[in-house]
């Protein structure tokens, strides 16, 4: 019961943080709640016992996509605050309307914490009984993630190449630019004015 | 950045810590919770650390660029390549059985092997593009 | 009816922030705004699936002490939903990172991220 009442406790403070996130205009600032709200779900996380998954959400989310959005928002230093939107009314309906139907959909839902539904029937409950056994790897999280399903995962891998391939070609990385720039004489004098001052 | 004389001593103390932190993560990744994707992601939030309070430029002194799209590369390789050796030994894709005599010992090589392919990859992606991202600034 | 509102509280509030995730893509012009809009939705979606493998009672999904297989009197939460959002979320770091880059060639070359501005000086030169 106490973890139901925790859960749904920080369940509201992410509601409230997302409401902020999304109401505040300084670019900044949203970023910052932002890494608040990954905070947030990590610990939500851990409640609901993926200690695998709050672990990565605590510095993937709150730690390197912060980061990026900030190096981001240092590239564009003249993007502070979002302009006044234009009409909100039909965008509010169309997402009410699609909020109301999902809605509905969850009442045939079986209830959280269940342990006798369609999920943990089947292959999971595979997985717990032999994962540990075949592998001798008591984590189940890893053992699935590289041998179960480590087609899965490699596919997963190549995205992430994929990404950081696409990241390099869209700024222009992927010429000499980078590396020489940075290890170019420009770069030097920045960091003896930085060492100066 | 010298100004910030509490933020580099704290930087310089926690630096260490949070890399050797990365480590344990990938290597205990197979008793506790952690494993390759972790790993991964707390080895380069260190080193964005680094950057961040001592500049890219001293980063890039230490790992080039070059450096990381090389590991960005083999740790896909080293992965993609653990598969092709169970194929070899007469297996399927990524079959990691036939990695050892005893299949347990086996499955151990393999998800070792995967799991470091995984951290590699995930954490030189991941300062590349910080790299990229932080480079830029102020050049336009 | 306490019990259902507790057991579907989870439910609920994810598809709140799925809405809200949308209708900062829909509603909102600025570009950043939209791709934290997506992160939102994105992180939603973790949460269903997060909800979907917990049990109450159960633990996380490690096996303590020496490996001996599961004698069956613990209950451990699906370690599947798990595996699945462990990828999801570096994969989603990386598309976001892909996004960023996309918004900042696109400021370079239009000089704005508001949407409305970004169309006007498509259509200007067009016609």
């Amino acid at each position: 019961m106490i973890e139901l009442i925790v859960n749904s406790a920080l369940l509201l403070f992410l509601l409230i943080v997302a409401i902020a996130v999304v109401r505040l205009r300084q670019l900044l600032v949203s970023v910052m709640m932002f890494g608040l709200y990954s905070l947030l779900t990590a610990s939500i996380f851990v409640v609901m016992l993926a200690a695998d998954v709050a672990f990565t959400e605590a510095a993937v989310g709150a730690g390197i996509a912060t980061v990026l959005m900030l190096a981001a928002l240092a590239r564009l230093p003249a993007e502070k605050e979002e302009a006044r939107s234009r009409g909100q009314f039909w965008p509010l309906v169309l997402v009410t309307a699609t909020g109301v139907l999902l809605i509905y959909g969850t009442i045939d839902m079986p209830g959280f914490g269940n342990a006798d539904t369609a999920a943990h029937r089947g292959v999971a409950a595979q997985y717990i009984e032999n994962a540990p056994v075949e592998t001798g790897i008591p984590n189940m999280v890893t053992s699935i993630l590289a041998s179960y399903r480590g087609l899965d995962t490699l596919g997963e891998v190549l995205v992430i190449f994929t990404a950081g391939l696409g990241v390099l070609l869209v700024l222009g990385g992927i010429h000499p630019a980078i590396g020489s720039r940075l290890n170019s004489q420009e770069g030097q004098s920045s960091d003896t004015q930085e060492q100066s001052g | 950045m010298t100004d910030y004389l509490i933020l580099r001593v704290t930087a310089k103390f926690l630096i260490p810590l949070i890399l050797l932190m990365g480590l344990y993560v990938q290597f205990h990744g197979e008793l506790g919770p952690g494993g390759g994707f972790q790993a991964g992601v707390i080895f380069s939030a260190g080193l964005i650390l680094y950057a961040l309070v001592f500049g890219l430029y001293r980063l890039t002194q230490s790992i080039p660029v070059f450096v990381l799209k090389v590991l960005s590369s083999l740790g896909v390789l080293l992965f993609a390549g653990t598969g092709v050796v169970t194929m070899l030994l007469g297996g399927e894709f990524l079959n990691y059985n036939l990695l050892a005599e005893n299949a347990v010992t086996g499955q151990h090589l393999g998800i070792f092997l995967v799991e470091l392919g995984v951290g590699i990859t995930v954490a030189s992606t991941m300062l590349l593009i910080f790299a990229v991202f932080a480079d830029q600034e102020g050049h336009d | 009816m306490t019990d259902f509102v507790l057991q579907h509280f989870n439910y609920w509030v994810v598809i709140f922030l799925m809405m809200i995730g949308m209708y900062t893509v829909i509603s909102r012009g600025h570009l950043l705004k939209k791709v934290i809009g997506l992160n939102i939705f994105q992180t939603s979606v973790f949460i269903l699936y997060i909800s979907i493998g917990y049990i109450e009672g159960g633990t996380v999904p490690i096996v303590a002490g020496q490996v001996v297989g599961n004698t069956g009197d613990v209950v451990y939460a699906n370690p599947l939903p798990h595996v699945l959002i462990l990828t999801a979320i570096v994969v989603g770091v990386s598309t976001t990172a892909l996004a960023l880059a996309l918004i900042i060639r696109i400021r370079d070359a239009y000089g704005t991220l508001e949407e409305n501005d970004i169309l006007k000086l498509d259509q200007d030169s067009d016609g």
